[in-house]
């Protein structure tokens, strides 16, 4: 639970940490707001004048829509505007990059507003604003949609088939390694081929080989804020939003992108985000409530509830995945296969690409060939959920993991350690490792108390697995403002979503030779600072962190040549130098050379920007222990350890609860969570009771150990942090449950209905 | 539409009288009339435990009461927990314990500890788990929050200490 400069100061070494700021443990700079109630949520907006939007959803999984009668809704007291996809423009087949996924213009618009077609239940149909939420609502029931209902396509492998029903007339199978397409409509939108070697060679050369199939069930990220928009479409034409988004920028240009308006016409300011984990990047309510607020000429406010949440935003996909893996007497992978399906939900786009790079990235394998789907069925459209793609891959390939090491008898950690991607593996998928740390993950477990301590009791049993993620850089900026008493203000445009602004504002400190507390760091509108890409891909430490780096390195350039010049010498005769300015005969503390300066001269501002696309991959290790009750298949964790390597970790005690946080979202996918659809392709467990995510009570503490081999490619050897703890878990459970009863579960989630009917089909 | 109603409660000790529809819950009335957004609407229907507020002494989910219902109420809000100056030891134990990340459920979680701290001032871990399985959480996976529930307990316990001693 501690950094390696913590661990030598607790074991009393006088080493001098390398460094001062990085590596401490300050209060966030956002804190008071956030245990006052303060801090201003979406919903918590509040604009002059605002009136209430509300959204009619379909009924149906798949129906044409023959008509839609709006008059009634109209016609009630307190009605302003009512909007149907007529209202936004055509907007062609243009792909968007949102940042983390790309998605065609055509489809977003449909999302936003049903075109000619509901391809999920809970799709947008209309929407209306009224004086208040309860008009608005009553409004909305008073629309007529006349649908034509179609029969539902919910299996990935049924939407697969020649004889489907097809989602989107306009889908062709695209081969990704050529980019050419298929000449009829499909719902397989992607075709993916990834190879390595000689892959028959590879099998021939195995001594055993485990070939398994493998489901899981689409889950959702659960953020507890439901998604809002507030969205003022002025009489002058410019359009401001106020929304709780992962990407103020990508939000500014969906915007501009469905209603064909002018980038510099739209400003996105951000609220305070109540998490998102993936899941707040694409729009929902935004571009209706600018459509409204048009025709009403007031701001207009949209709120989600639970169920839409559930029923209409994107969850992660569902998928069908085979794994075959080979091994040889010595317990070297000789070859790998992987046949992977992904449902993208209504419209394409799952992450089966990354799905795809993912699913063997743990293991230096010398054969292999990786094919993936993508495809589209009758849930709402995908989107990116912590690690996109890789938890499905993870579970299957680390339970024939498991499964290998039983055929060799051999410790999963020693098979783990013998074959780990190490700096210079080559993934199937072709692309080679910097220096990266999973033999330390693996290490740090093995080394760790949980894993020296025997477990003996009843229907115990232990699990290990291990994950990756890729993590991403992209565009960050800063831009920074010393003020007279020698504090300094940040503006970022990374919206905050789990502490990062004191994690970008401590790598400004300690550039800069300061203290976090004389930072103060701001998520700032789209006017208001450089452009951001989306806070996703874990970069937002690594990326905006490294654009506060250069921020402070031309801060101290231009207080180097003012200083020079206040005291007539030559700059080369001034440097900069752990919070002092140092000339021929003098050196200055920053906090009065920022005084002194604004006494002489011009306001000193200085920026950073970043663009770096080398993030070093990251990885993770997980140790669990469960017990199961042999009479209803619960499985309870009695203890949990989660080794991850950080690179180096800014806050500690942010990257321990990154490293928690994904761990225990990994533990509801693996063992509760899951759309429950009936076969009307209706969602019957839309609400927080029935999609169980875990409580407090079925949670042990969560030990996250802290390895740090820092990233070369990051001034302070940053990596991403926030993903990779989702990916482990649910197979580390499975070979834990495997462990303890003797049953291999290959369907997530694995909840005590299937847990206990293993059991059964095993004792019969 | 059903004719508003006059309410009277006591909010943050301070008299409050609201107009309110019958089918206005106390949450909306917190949030929309009274300006108190500090609860927060995350499932509308008691599930997550983001719009907790004491009243009358016991944590409740205020979605899942009508605003007409708190006629007479004494009625607890994040925004009235902390001191003039500085924080309660609630508040102060989420900050220095990183129990929170996006702060969405941590107004409800803070004042649904309080009520169980203020029944239980001495708890263990199991009955902290148990007790606050109603407040839910996506960001942290609760380690973090139990810790803090757990050293607000112990602040709290010193300064009731030192308060006795003060009286004696």
């Amino acid at each position: 639970m501690a950094t390696i400069d913590e661990v030598k100061a607790a074991e009393g070494s006088d080493e001098a940490p390398k460094y001062k700021v990085i590596g401490t443990r300050p209060i966030r700079h956002d804190g008071a707001d956030k245990v006052t109630g303060r801090a201003l949520y979406g919903a918590d907006i509040k604009i002059k004048g605002m009136i209430f939007g509300a959204i009619l959803r379909s009924p149906h999984a798949h129906a044409n829509i023959k008509s839609i009668d709006t008059s009634k809704a109209e016609a009630l007291p307190g009605v302003r505007a009512v909007a149907t996809s007529a209202d936004l423009p055509e907007p062609g087949d243009k792909i968007a990059e949102l940042g983390e996924g790309a998605v065609v213009l055509n489809h977003l618009s449909s999302n936003n507003l049903a075109r000619t077609k509901v391809l999920y239940k809970g799709h947008a149909v209309a929407a209306v604003a009224a004086d208040n939420l309860h008009i608005a609502q009553e409004a909305a029931s008073l629309i007529e949609v006349e649908y034509e209902v179609l029969p539902p396509v919910m299996d990935v492998l049924k939407a697969m088939s020649s004889d489907a029903p097809v989602l989107n007339p306009d889908v062709r199978t695209e081969e990704a390694s050529t980019g050419e397409k298929g000449d009829k409509p499909t719902n397989v939108a992607k075709h993916i081929v990834f190879e390595k070697g000689d892959i028959e060679k590879g099998f021939a050369d195995a001594k055993y080989v485990v070939e398994r199939e493998f489901r899981t069930s689409t889950v959702h990220q659960g953020y507890i804020e439901p998604h809002v928009a507030t969205v003022l479409w002025n009489n002058d034409g410019q359009i401001t939003v106020w929304t709780p988004t992962q990407g103020t920028f990508s939000v500014r240009s969906q915007m501009a992108e469905l209603l064909h308006v002018p980038l510099a016409r739209v400003k996105v300011v951000p609220a305070e985000i109540g998490g998102g984990f993936g899941g707040k990047i694409s729009v929902y309510l935004a571009p209706a409530a600018a459509v409204l607020s048009r025709k009403a000429g007031v701001p207009v406010q949209i709120v989600m509830d639970r169920a839409d949440v559930l029923q209409a935003t994107g969850p992660t996909p569902g998928s069908f995945i085979r794994i075959k893996m080979g091994v040889d007497a010595d317990g070297r992978l000789t070859a790998a296969e992987a046949w992977m399906a992904y449902e993208a939900g209504g419209y394409p786009g799952s992450p089966i690409g990354a799905g795809a790079m993912c699913v063997f990235s743990c293991y230096d394998i010398p054969n292999g060939r990786v094919e993936g789907y993508d495809v589209c069925v009758n849930k709402p459209r995908t989107n990116a959920y912590r690690a996109p793609g890789a938890t499905n891959a993870a579970f299957a390939t680390e339970t024939v993991v498991d499964e290998l090491c039983e055929k060799l008898g051999m410790e999963p950690v020693e098979f783990r350690l013998l074959n780990a991607s190490k700096e210079g593996t080559r993934r199937i998928d072709g692309v080679t490792y910097p220096r990266v740390g999973l033999v330390e993950t693996l290490e740090a477990i093995k080394n760790s108390d949980h894993y020296k301590t025997p477990l003996t009791g009843k229907n115990q049993g232990r699990g290990i697995g291990s994950g990756f993620w890729f993590n991403a850089g992209l565009k960050s900026a800063v831009t920074v403002t010393v003020n007279t008493d020698g504090s300094v203000s940040l503006l970022e445009g990374s919206t905050d979503i789990g502490g990062s602004r004191t994690g970008i504002a401590m790598q400004f400190a300690e550039a800069m030779g300061l203290a976090a507390e004389d930072i103060k760091p701001a998520v700032v509108d789209t006017d208001s600072v450089g452009y951001t890409d989306v806070t996703g891909g874990s970069r937002v430490t690594y990326a905006t962190g490294w654009a506060a780096y250069e921020a402070a390195q031309d801060l101290k350039r231009q207080i180097v040549a003012r200083a020079a010049e206040l005291w007539d010498v030559d700059p080369a005769q001034v440097s900069y130098e752990d919070g002092h300015v140092i000339g021929p005969d003098k050196s200055v503390c920053f906090k009065e050379i920022a005084m002194e300066l604004s006494t002489t001269g011009e306001p000193l501002i200085a920026r950073g920007v970043s663009n770096h696309n080398e993030p070093g991959g990251a990885f993770g290790t997980h140790l669990v222990d469960v017990e199961v009750d042999p009479d209803t298949g619960k499985v309870d964790i009695l203890r949990y350890t989660a080794a991850q390597d950080c690179g180096t970790a800014i806050h500690p005690a942010y990257v321990e609860g990154q490293i928690q946080g994904g761990a225990v979202q990994g533990i509801g996918w693996g063992l509760n969570e899951e759309y429950w659809y009936d076969e009307t392709g209706s969602m019957r467990n839309a609400n927080f009771l029935d999609y169980r995510i875990p409580t407090c009570y079925d949670l042990p503490m969560i030990d996250a150990i802290i390895v740090e081999v820092p990233n070369p490619g990051h001034p302070y050897g940053v990596r991403g942090v926030g993903e990779v703890p989702i990916v482990p878990p649910p197979a580390a459970l499975e070979a834990a449950i495997y462990d303890a009863v003797g049953v291999r579960l290959y369907e997530l989630p694995m909840s005590p209905p299937r847990v206990l009917h293993e059991l059964l089909k095993k004792e019969s | 539409m059903a004719k508003k109603r006059i309410v009277t409660a006591t909010i943050n000790g301070r008299e409050e009288e609201f107009l309110c529809q019958p089918r206005q819950t106390l949450l909306e009335i917190l949030r929309n009339t009274l300006n108190l957004t500090g609860a927060k609407e995350g499932c509308s229907n008691g599930n997550c435990g983001a719009c907790s507020v004491i009243i009358d002494g016991r944590a409740v989910n205020s979605c899942m009461i009508l605003g007409v219902e708190a006629e007479g109420a004494n009625i607890e809000t994040i925004e009235g927990l902390a001191p003039g100056d500085g924080l309660d030891p609630l508040q102060q134990a989420f900050l220095e314990n990183a129990a929170l990340q996006c702060g969405i459920c941590t107004p409800g979680y803070i004042m649904s500890a309080k009520a169980f701290l203020d029944e239980n001032p001495n708890p263990t871990e199991e009955e902290i788990r148990f007790s606050m399985a109603g407040n839910l959480c996506r960001c942290t996976g609760y380690d973090k929050i139990v810790r803090a529930i757990q050293q607000a307990a112990e602040t709290r316990a010193e300064q009731s200490a030192s308060c006795a001693k003060e009286t004696v």
